[in-house]
């Protein structure tokens, strides 16, 4: 994104990431559908990644080219994004078999 | 056949066990393994006299010993082996006839003939058939392993097994069975106290016969009957002087002497030997009178070196006048007494008395000659009086009379034996009594003071003797039936038990003949390389004094049988003192107020210190622990459970509040810790 003598200001990303992180988190927080939960930690998930490839571009690295560090960083959490979605999707399945529903409120097995 | 000596024990202990283990449901079989077990040992001891007797005298001053070595004892061993001199082969022999004898005889006694309530006769045997054989087989082993004893610990073992198999045997009766009819309640009581009685009372002589033992050992270090009279050990114990002021040698023979009194009978100890024939008349004839009652004699003649030492002359003075003492005594006593086994009992005693009497005096062969014709004749006596009371069916002279008609074979036998017992000649007991009176005799002519007195002691016994047993006859076998029923119901006794009679009769007869002065005495010569000389004066004194008895006992019991009911013409003749005769001296009833009253007293004692005391003391202990226990319960359940419970209680309540927190839903929890992150992050913030 570098147009010459114009960048988007870094607090944009910021606002942004900030935002989307609030949304997942009311989501994860506040839905009582599993599936929506997951996608709510998706949405936290990736508004870190914003986070993380914003601060790369914008904290000075000493070698750009070299230091790929935030970018693979995000990957990573790409890549742990994923799997947490299929072995989240497969609890939620399996849940669903046994108990014929996705409803957490439902789900409190674990009540002392 | 020397080297298997040992097998006259072994016999009679494989009897005993077999009996016991295995055939003790059939009475038959345990009554034949105990008379093959006796036989077998009649075997190997008849062997083993053909085998000694042409060794002669040599195998007295040189006796066969075989020993091994049984347990440690310092730097000695004791030992278990055998011996075999003279003595104990004749002995052997003795031992072993007269159990076969009495063994057989028992298959018949112990079958008991009574009317059932139709009056209708039955035969059965006694309930206790097997239990007797095996007793007895075990007596026979106690007996030869008494005689063939290689040393003084070893003999004391068997002397102590017999006086079980005799405890044993004399409360045989003890228990009654409801379907028994021969025995009556009164009797099983009899029988009880009579065995708690000899064997407390023989135990006394026991336990100083034990510490006569114990001091030998102290002396000598050894028990064996090779080294302990060897010159060097009697020269240990014959010269030094105890506190007491004579010889340990002296001392050991008195105490010896006391294993002796208790288990021969003799006097203050006699009083358990006419109670124990409460026992079955077998066990009569053999334990108390022919073989076991024998063996404190036996110990005399065992020890007899010890005795001979000029050094225990004292010892030796005790024994004389102690036996003589006994035979007169005892003698007197069996004038009154009206149970034919008592009488019979009581001339045992007498007898018994002869013998300690004449090894006192040093007739160490006369001594051991009695010994052995005694036990024949005195079995035979004793099975012929039980023969009687099998066929009449009581012990009680005064319901007898006329039984010679109904049971010929036993009259015969039984006045043989009398004869013997009396000493007429040619009968067994003539030989050896009068050679034990010639000995004193010809003693007391040199002026010996001991010998005399024991003469003229033993000359009155048996006046006495040949009186008693002249009663007993003519009061069982003559004159005229004094109690009907009890004669009608006579019978006699079947072949099982007369032929031992037999048999015996014939030894009581002729086994004299091996120790007459005529035929050169063999027996003495063998036993003691002894030739009496025969003494014309002294046998016709004894002959005369045995004619003179049993003259008396015709002119008062032959010329004019008692009646029934009649009043005992001896009882008139003499008037208070037989009231003392009757009741024995009084001796049991001296007894009963002295040493049985302050045993009583001192166990009253005991017991009380033991109520008072001992159990105060252990009561105090246990009331003490008792409130200790208290203290320490209420401390334990107010701190110790106290804290325990507080600690759990407050565990519980505090997880009751946790526990609100665990929802079980994600969300909360994610709340949860999204605030407490979002805090952190407000304090790391503001900070």
């Amino acid at each position: 994104m570098t147009f010459k003598g114009f960048m988007i200001p870094l607090t944009n990303y910021l606002v942004l990431s900030l935002a989307l992180f609030c949304i997942g988190l009311f989501g994860a927080l506040a839905r009582r559908n599993a599936i929506a939960i997951l996608m709510g930690i998706e949405l936290m998930l990736n508004a870190v990644n914003i986070n993380l490839v914003a601060f790369w571009r914008y904290v000075k690295p000493a070698q750009p080219a070299f230091d790929l560090t935030g970018q693979i960083f995000a990957l990573f959490v790409i890549t742990l994004a994923a799997a947490e979605a299929a072995i989240g999707l497969a609890l939620i399945i399996a849940i669903y078999r046994s108990r014929d529903t996705v409803n957490v409120e439902d789900v409190n097995l674990m009540k002392g | 056949m020397f080297n298997f000596a040992f097998l006259v024990v072994v016999f009679p202990i494989t009897a005993f066990t077999l009996i016991v283990l295995f055939l003790n449901r059939s009475h038959r079989a345990s009554a034949w393994t105990a008379i093959a077990g006796i036989f077998g040992a009649l075997i190997v001891a008849y062997g083993i006299l053909l085998e000694a007797l042409p060794q002669g005298h040599e195998l007295a001053k040189h006796p066969f010993f075989a020993k091994f070595n049984w347990f440690p004892a310092g730097q000695s061993f004791f030992t278990m082996g055998w011996m075999l001199d003279p003595l104990a082969v004749v002995m052997l022999a003795m031992v072993t006839t007269t159990c076969l004898m009495i063994f057989i005889y028992s298959v018949g006694y112990m079958r008991h003939r009574h009317a059932d309530e139709h009056g209708h006769m039955h035969e059965s045997d006694d309930p206790r058939y097997s239990r007797f054989f095996a007793y007895i087989s075990l007596f026979a082993t106690g007996m030869l392993g008494l005689v063939i004893s290689s040393n003084l610990l070893e003999l004391f073992v068997f002397w102590e097994i017999m006086g079980l198999c005799s405890y044993l045997l004399i409360g045989f009766w003890s228990i009654r069975l409801p379907t028994e009819h021969h025995i009556d309640d009164a009797q099983v009581g009899r029988a009880k106290n009579a065995a708690l009685k000899a064997f407390l009372t023989t135990r006394i002589g026991d336990v100083i016969f034990f510490i006569g033992m114990l001091w030998l050992y102290i002396r000598v270090g050894t028990l064996d009957f090779d080294k302990i009279f060897t010159p060097a050990a009697l020269k240990l114990i014959t010269t030094d002087i105890t506190a007491f002021g004579v010889p340990s040698a002296a001392i050991i023979a008195l105490l010896i002497l006391g294993g002796t009194i208790g288990k021969s009978a003799q006097f203050p100890l006699h009083v358990w030997l006419p109670d124990a024939m409460e026992g079955p008349t077998p066990v009569s004839a053999l334990i108390h009178a022919a073989t076991m009652v024998a063996a404190g004699v036996f110990l005399i003649a065992r020890m007899f070196p010890l005795f001979e030492t000029p050094a225990a002359a004292p010892a030796m003075a005790a024994v004389a006048l102690v036996g003589a003492f006994t035979a007169l005594f005892a003698a007197t006593i069996g004038l009154a007494q009206d149970d034919i086994k008592r009488v019979l009992a009581y001339s045992t005693i007498s007898q018994l008395g002869y013998m300690v009497a004449a090894l006192g005096i040093a007739a160490f062969a006369a001594g051991t000659f009695h010994l052995i014709t005694h036990a024949f004749f005195k079995a035979l006596l004793f099975l012929s009086a039980g023969s009687v009371i099998h066929g009449i069916g009581t012990n009680d002279m005064m319901k007898m009379g006329g039984l010679r008609k109904k049971m010929g074979i036993t009259t015969l036998a039984f006045i043989v034996g009398a004869f013997a017992l009396m000493g007429l000649p040619p009968f067994a007991g003539f030989w050896s009594k009068d050679e034990i009176l010639a000995d004193a005799f010809a003693h007391g002519l040199k002026g010996e003071i001991i010998p005399l007195v024991v003469y003229i002691m033993l000359i009155g016994a048996a006046f006495f003797t040949a009186l008693y047993t002249g009663r007993q006859i003519f009061l069982t076998f003559f004159g005229a039936p004094r109690d009907q029923p009890a004669h009608d119901h006579a019978h006699e006794s079947p072949a099982v038990m007369w032929v031992p009679l037999a048999i015996l009769a014939l030894f009581a007869t002729f086994i004299g003949f091996v120790g007459a002065p005529f035929f050169g005495s063999p027996f003495q010569v063998f036993v003691a390389e002894e030739k009496p000389v025969f003494n014309f004066i002294a046998a016709g004194i004894s002959v005369g004094v045995a004619v003179a008895g049993l003259g008396l006992a015709w002119l008062l019991y032959g010329l004019r049988p008692l009646k029934a009911g009649q009043r005992d013409p001896l009882s008139r003749m003499l008037g208070p003192l037989w009231t003392l005769l009757r009741n024995k001296y009084f001796v049991d009833e001296i007894y009963g107020a002295t040493v049985i009253r302050f045993t009583i007293l001192f166990a009253a004692l005991n017991a009380a210190i033991d109520k008072w005391i001992v159990d105060g003391t252990v009561n105090l202990v246990g009331k003490f622990s008792a409130l200790f226990g208290r203290f320490n319960r209420w401390i334990d359940e107010n701190f110790v459970d106290g804290f325990v419970n507080q600690v759990g209680l407050f565990t519980d309540e505090f997880s009751g509040g946790l526990r609100a927190l665990q929802t079980g839903r994600v969300q909360n929890y994610l709340l949860i810790a999204i605030t407490g992150a979002a805090l952190f992050a407000f304090l790391f913030l503001i900070r």
